[in-house]
């Protein structure tokens, strides 16, 4: 990363886009659908979300129109990188019938280069965390690996955070420190964009851009620690994953189970969550079948299941096998916390749990908490 | 290298041992592989029945002859049942081996107390093949098995020669009688009683059900034999044996990886509570 800071005016963020596009990479960027922002591939600043805001707490995701230029003034969608890199389903095999037995083909993707414009702080903190347990353990994932070969990653510093975002108290963001190949900060008439790599240094270098003068950095600075300071909600500052061992029969995981529905929707949108199942799929004329793979949930009944047991038969030891394993037991395996504070698994939520007011009440004892809704 | 794949080996020799339970000895196909592939009792292959899916086995054969894998296979689901019709010649795939086995050269010149119940265990069964195979390594070896039913019991006939060898000690029990069985009736635990060691040289493998597991490790710690020296063999859903999967989480431990033999100290924070 250089400490060089441009202005990219925002009339020239279609030329910037073009750029990208020159190296062979299809540009990747949110879009509004179905009333929510996806990230989907796109050519024009046309399909960016001109104007919106969101809105989010526990249970409740809306996009309204502002009616201004910004593209990046909301914090995330239900999706993060996640699904461009380990994809929600796909085949990794195919055996075919021969005379004597079969033979087996690996089935690796057909991948383009792509660049993700609008990567958020948090998103780019979960995409490490894959990175360590698809490509950085004693095997190699080739699926992973295969997806996450040409990738160009445009962050953005958000300057706006849902009511759910924790950021920074999980440490990850409104800025992005690293992971990134160009980093842009959105004011109103344009962007204040770093190189974070040689290939960003490269189309910065390309666009011809002037240096951003000193009130264009502070204007940037201050948009984001305004996305930093109004954050309300926080983990508690302790050693979570000693706190949340220690207290595993406290009797809030019951109460949280009455609530909790087990329907996985947390684990689907976080974008650190890595588990998934493997399934066969023969072909019907029996001479070949294929080897899937696709997402799994520590909240479904097949996640636990082995023959003459069901290790997690209760809600109560589904939600506490998430939650000590994010926040605690991921330290064990990973060097790191399994959640970055991106806040999707409390939007997305149909039973609207708060999962930071579950962990400060199961860690504080007797300690008063209060959430930015006064939850309590 | 794609570790997802697996290989293709042929069954050289099929067994059953009991009603339900079967053994395929196997050889991979390639002979490349087949020279190249070693491993270690109480690791474990994720076979591959054509078009129906993968199940982790433990290998069942003595290491020093890994160009014959044996499986001892018990057909409880769709997998294993699928197995169970497969004849000589049949092909069948293989990956691994995976996982960390027994501690069987910490266990040189030791005791070596093996317990194990349930349904008969194939984990164990590979130590005491390998013990067997080179007795004057070890000291005395005690196996304390128990079984729901005698009808249960695998390789019934070699318990009871290997109780005729000299410094081999065997104690059964099955927690239904019948006319013939001329062992304990009861549970495996009621067998500690009888049962004498020297807790400072011994070391104690064991696998089956988890409480019974935790009852023995607990009579065990009470006769004084220290946590270091009991080993146990875990079991929980796998998908890719690899790691990658997520489903044979043991708090931070991956039972596919850094299992599915662990040190009591390495699991005694969560053995025994439920959910996990
Ligand atoms: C490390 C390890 C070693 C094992 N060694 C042996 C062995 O030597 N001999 C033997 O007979 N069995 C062994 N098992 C158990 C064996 O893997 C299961 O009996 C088998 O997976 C059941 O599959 P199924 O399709 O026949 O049953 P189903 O009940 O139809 O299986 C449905 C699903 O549950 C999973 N599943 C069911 N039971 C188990 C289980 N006990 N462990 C893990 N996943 C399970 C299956 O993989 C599948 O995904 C071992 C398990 C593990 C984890
Ligand atoms: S646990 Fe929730 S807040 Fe944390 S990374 Fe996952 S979805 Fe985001
Ligand atoms: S969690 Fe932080 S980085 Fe992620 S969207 Fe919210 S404010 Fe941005
Ligand atoms: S079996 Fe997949 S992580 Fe262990």
């Amino acid at each position: 990363m250089t400490d060089k800071l441009f202005y990219l005016p925002r009339e020239r963020f279609q030329f910037f886009l073009t750029c990208i596009s020159n190296h062979c990479y299809q540009c990747i960027g949110p879009q509004l659908r179905d009333g929510a922002i996806l990230y989907e591939a796109f050519t024009s600043v046309e399909a960016l979300p001109k104007g919106y805001r969101d809105s989010q707490k526990p249970g409740e995701y809306r996009v309204k129109q502002n009616g201004d230029q910004r593209f990046f003034a909301w914090a995330n969608g239900p999706q993060a990188l996640k699904p461009l890199f380990f994809a929600p389903e796909e085949p990794m095999w195919r055996a075919h019938k021969n005379d004597e037995g079969f033979v087996v083909d690996g089935l690796l993707p057909e991948t383009k280069s792509i660049a993700v414009i609008g990567a958020r702080a948090c998103d780019l903190a979960a995409l490490k965390i894959q990175d360590k347990v698809f490509l950085q353990g004693d095997y190699i994932d080739p699926y992973y690996a295969r997806r996450r070969e040409s990738v160009f990653l445009v962050g953005v510093n958000c300057t706006h955070s849902a009511s759910t975002c924790f950021c920074v108290s999980a440490g990850n963001g409104p800025r992005c420190d690293s992971g990134f190949d160009i980093v842009l900060t959105e004011l109103d008439d344009g962007f204040v964009v770093q190189a974070g790599s040689e290939m960003g240094g490269i189309i910065l270098s390309e666009l011809n851009l002037g240096t951003a003068i000193e009130e264009q950095i502070l204007l940037s600075n201050s948009a984001t620690e305004y996305a930093a300071t109004t954050q309300t909600r926080s983990l508690p500052e302790e050693d979570l994953r000693k706190t949340l061992f220690a207290n595993l029969h406290h009797e809030r995981w019951e109460n949280v189970a009455e609530r909790c529905l087990s329907c996985g929707n947390c684990t689907q949108v976080c974008p650190t969550c890595f588990c998934h199942t493997e399934a066969e799929v023969p072909a019907l004329d029996g001479n070949s079948s294929v080897h899937m793979r696709q997402w799994a949930s520590c909240f479904s009944e097949g996640h636990g299941y082995i023959h003459g047991m069901q290790t997690r038969p209760e809600i109560t030891h589904r939600y506490r096998q998430w939650l000590t394993h994010k926040l605690g037991s991921w330290h064990d395996q990973f060097g790191t916390s399994g959640c970055v504070g991106c806040g999707r698994c409390m939007t997305w939520c149909p039973a609207a749990i708060d999962m930071v007011e579950e962990v400060n009440i199961i860690c504080g004892g007797d300690r008063f908490w209060q959430s930015g809704e006064g939850a309590l | 290298m794609n570790p997802y794949l697996p290989y293709e080996a042929e069954i050289m020799e099929r067994h059953q041992e009991t009603d339900t339970v079967f053994t395929l000895h196997l050889r991979l196909t390639d002979p490349e592989m087949g020279r190249s592939y070693q491993f270690q009792p109480g690791q474990f292959n994720m076979l591959y029945l054509f078009g129906v899916g993968e199940v982790p086995i433990s290998i069942s054969s003595d290491p020093q002859e890994p160009h014959l894998l044996g499986h001892t296979i018990r057909s409880v689901g769709r997998v294993t049942e699928g197995m169970a019709k497969l004849a000589v010649g049949d092909r069948i795939g293989i990956r691994g081996p995976y996982g960390r086995g027994w501690p069987l050269k910490a266990a040189e010149g030791k005791d070596v107390i093996i317990v194990t119940g349930g349904l008969g265990c194939a984990p164990v069964v590979s130590v005491i093949n390998y013990i067997m195979k080179r007795r004057d390594r070890y000291g005395k070896l005690t196996i304390i098995q128990g079984v729901k039913h005698p009808r249960d019991m695998i390789y019934r006939e070699q318990y009871d020669a290997w109780a005729k060898i000299p410094d081999t000690r065997v104690f059964l029990s099955a927690s239904s009688g019948e006319a013939l069985w001329p062992w304990h009736v009861g549970s495996v635990i009621d067998l500690f009683s009888e049962v004498k060691f020297d807790s400072a040289v011994s070391v104690s493998m064991m696998c089956g059900p988890e409480g019974m597991m935790i009852a023995a490790i607990r009579l065990l710690l009470e006769r004084g034999m220290p946590e270091h020296s009991i080993y146990m063999s875990m079991e929980r859903n796998m998908q890719c044996a690899i790691g990658h999967c997520g489903h044979c989480q043991y708090g931070g431990k991956f039972i596919c990886k850094n299992g599915p033999v662990f040190a009591y100290p390495d699991v005694k924070e969560l053995l025994g509570i439920k959910g996990f």
